[in-house]
């Protein structure tokens, strides 16, 4: 098998070729079976979502039209918010992966959505659904392995820089929209000079200044505006009132959404790849690929719900574009094969998952093993990289190479 | 989502685009109808839908369907046909029907679909579809309806389901027309679709009216026309129904140069070709491959130089998506075929879909 799994207990070494053959005709079957039973119901329940999610934001926002008064700006700002966040997950995100593609509904579909973010929907569609979702933790090749800006693996090089990357990821979550916008541009590779400026970025730039201006607009200048209007004899607070709640409702939903994406592959205990571990991948090892680098989050129907069902990231991450909705009900028969086969299912509540991923970013901003005791991975992750390279690294292969045209600053 | 169409400048609508791009400002990046949709699907400026009130049946596997379209219907001449999506199983399916409804002062239409074997959407509509079902519509179209100064001697030569758009003629214009001749096939009486109303035109004078049993009575020749109808060739024809018929019609009529008397109505089925592997057309380009049943659409257009939008390559990035304008692929996973004819547009995955027959994507 190609993946090199750097690590003292290789979550897959015990699979035969065999065995990934196996998984891989068992995932295509089960994903067949899905799709050969899409129907009215799904359709109804995306239906249902989007309606909910346009009353509750025109509810919001008309709520907040008086949101000088304390109680209308405590509902309208919940209200708003809820509705960014299911805009932005259940709805957006899905609908722009082509989950709901298969109902020809041309305003359901991935190629028509444009969504309730800074970041352009065709934009995001080629870092996320292309990038991430084909090189899922391939350490150098997937960039969400901490965003560029972080070191979220052992593999992935320290520099002093690294240092502050807990500033970083604060900063990260607070604007999280606008970093994602950042991201999909290759700000980051355009400011260190390894990509030229050129007509592309002058292009895609403006037309990321053009949806954050639009956004901005109307968040920030025209539903206060209106709010000001609607309350002629106290115009400034109200509109103080309502840009402040739009504030804090963009501010929920990038807090929320930075730490649900984090659950999804930064929790300890999720595997990353060599880039030289993907070359000539089967379909098979890529779905196994995608079984232990992602990391579920347990929790009621509301969370899932709030979280765009992303809280089912491993059946998420092996059926990209399968309905949203459908995880749930595939999810015990994903666990159960990976009983079957000895793979480690990562899941847990969100605090603890928040809490892991968060861990591993203030550890990682120091170099592995730095002080002992204190940034060593648990024992049951990740040794350092020689050691583990000396471990496990499967013959014939050379070391991965130190993550080097990805991170750290 | 919808787009906001530019209007011819003038003084009104400069000032109702200023209003719809300020409101457009608030409701970014969607736009003011989107959320309007949520709570009137069939308000005036919305894409045009209709909603279902009624299916009845007219034969055992046929039924009217009452629609009351959204505001932006502009109506129709009797005899056109109107193009309508329907959601079955979910994805919506396009079908073209004849308007067969006649003058209504509540504006509804209604059209008549009859069950076809294998027929996805015609057996849903008479089988599952229920009243209150939100439809979307197209503005009528078609020429095959009857000029504005009714002729004086009119045929109309019609085989089951192609009585359709006659029916809206005559329940429009019976009045002006003096003297009409229908000549109907259907394979048994059970089969008639508007028999009732047809024998009442028929038992008042109103119509001359020709039952066929085709069942029994094999066929219609449109040699006996010369002495079920002596005088057709005197006649503005109308014939409506299978190819075989109206082929047999047109070679008539050619035959005895009156060609121009008559018009025909073709409900297409469309046939089309699947199997492995097919011709590709890529739309504008100009360019035409023939491609095997195993290389994806993607790979084909890319070998013959065409620059087509890619992504993954794996079927999960929805990068690579065109309009398949018309023809058949197959989905190279599932190996579900999806078919369209001019005017879907169903899009499709070029780099997990192969060709299942001669097929155009649109680029």
């Amino acid at each position: 098998m190609t993946v090199i799994q750097r690590r003292t207990d290789n979550p897959v070494e015990h699979l035969t070729d065999a065995d990934i053959q196996a998984i891989g005709r068992e995932l295509d079957a089960l994903r067949a079976e899905v799709f050969a039973s899409l129907g009215e119901e799904d359709a109804a329940y995306i239906r249902r979502v989007i309606k909910a999610q346009r009353l509750l934001e025109m509810g919001s926002r008309g709520v907040l039209l008086f949101s000088v008064f304390p109680p209308a700006w405590i509902v309208g700002t919940v209200g708003l918010s809820v509705a960014k966040i299911l805009e932005n997950m259940e709805i957006g995100h899905n609908i722009l992966h082509g989950q709901w593609d298969w109902m020809r509904d041309p305003d359901i579909h991935s190629t028509t959505w444009e969504w309730d973010n800074a970041a352009p929907a065709d934009m995001w569609k080629h870092s996320h659904n292309e990038v991430h979702h084909r090189y899922t933790n391939v350490v150098g090749r997937d960039n969400d392995l901490g965003y560029g800006i972080m070191r979220v693996d052992e593999d992935q090089r320290w520099t002093k820089l690294t240092l502050g990357q807990p500033l970083y990821n604060v900063v990260n979550m607070i604007l999280f929209e606008y970093a994602i916008a950042a991201y999909d541009l290759e700000l980051g590779a355009y400011y260190k000079g390894k990509k030229p400026v050129d007509e592309d970025f002058t292009r895609d730039g403006r037309r990321v200044l053009g949806k954050i201006g639009r956004q901005v607009r109307k968040d920030f200048l025209l539903n206060p505006a209106l709010a000001a209007l609607v309350n002629p004899f106290s115009a400034v607070p109200a509109f103080a009132a309502t840009l402040a709640a739009n504030v804090v409702a963009n501010l929920a939903r990038n807090v929320w959404t930075h730490s649900v994406i984090m659950c999804g592959h930064f929790p300890e205990g999720v595997a990353t790849f060599s880039k030289t571990s993907i070359e000539g991948e089967t379909k098979g090892e890529w779905y196994v690929r995608q079984m232990v680098g992602s990391a579920n989050i347990s929790g009621s129907s509301a969370l899932h719900m709030m979280t765009g069902n992303l809280s089912f990231q491993i059946e998420h991450h092996l059926y990209p574009d399968m309905p949203s909705k459908r995880y749930k009900d595939i999810s015990p028969r994903i666990k159960d094969l990976f009983e079957r086969y000895d793979l480690p299912y990562v899941t847990g509540p969100l605090p603890k998952q928040v809490f892991s991923a968060w861990h591993k970013v203030v550890r990682l901003a120091l170099p592995n093993n730095a002080f002992g005791r204190f940034n060593r991975a648990p024992a049951w992750v990740k040794p350092s990289s020689a050691q583990a390279a000396a471990l496990t690294m499967t013959v014939g292969e050379t070391p991965a190479p130190e993550g080097d045209d990805s991170l750290a600053a | 989502m919808t787009t906001i169409e530019a209007g011819v400048p003038g003084r009104g609508t400069r000032l109702r685009g200023g209003v719809e791009r300020a409101l457009a400002a608030v409701t970014t990046p969607l736009l003011p109808s989107d959320y309007l949709d949520v709570i009137d699907p069939l308000r005036s400026g919305a894409g045009l839908r209709g909603r279902i009130e009624s299916i009845t049946p007219e034969t055992a596997d046929a039924v009217t369907v009452v629609i009351r379209p959204g505001r932006g219907w502009r109506g129709h001449v009797p005899g056109q046909y109107v193009r309508i999506g329907i959601d079955v199983d979910g994805v919506r399916l396009w079908r073209a029907y004849s308007l067969t409804s006649g003058p209504r002062a509540d504006g509804r239409i209604s059209i008549t679909v009859k069950a076809i074997p294998d027929g996805v959407v015609s057996t849903h509509i008479v089988r599952r579809a229920r009243p209150g079902t939100i439809i979307q519509l197209d503005q009528a179209t078609g020429d095959f309806h009857l000029p504005a100064v009714a002729p004086r001697r009119v045929l109309f030569i019609t085989a089951g389901s192609g009585i359709t758009p006659v029916m809206g003629m005559l329940r429009h214009r019976l009045a002006e027309l003096a003297d009409v001749v229908a000549v109907h096939c259907a394979p048994s009486p059970a089969d008639v679709i508007f028999s009732a109303q047809l024998a009442d035109m028929a038992g008042s004078g109103r119509i001359r009216l020709i039952m066929r049993h085709t069942s029994t009575d094999g066929i219609l020749d449109p040699a006996e026309l010369d002495h079920l109808v002596p005088d057709w060739t005197a006649r503005q024809a109308w014939g409506c129904g299978p190819t075989g018929l109206l082929d047999a019609l047109e070679e008539r009529w050619t035959a005895n140069g009156v060609a121009d008397q008559l018009h025909t109505e073709r409900f297409r089925a469309h046939v089309l070709v699947t199997g492995e592997g097919g011709e590709v057309s890529f739309g504008r380009t100009g360019t035409v491959v023939a491609a095997d049943g195993s290389t994806p659409l993607l790979d084909a257009g890319e070998a013959a130089g065409v620059l087509m939008p890619s992504g993954c390559r794996m079927g999960i990035c929805m990068g690579c998506i065109l309009p398949l304008e018309s023809g058949a692929v197959r989905d190279l996973r599932s190996g579900a075929v999806t078919t369209a004819v001019p005017g879907d547009g169903v899009k499709v995955q070029t780099c997990v879909s192969a060709a299942a027959g001669p097929c155009e994507l649109d680029i």
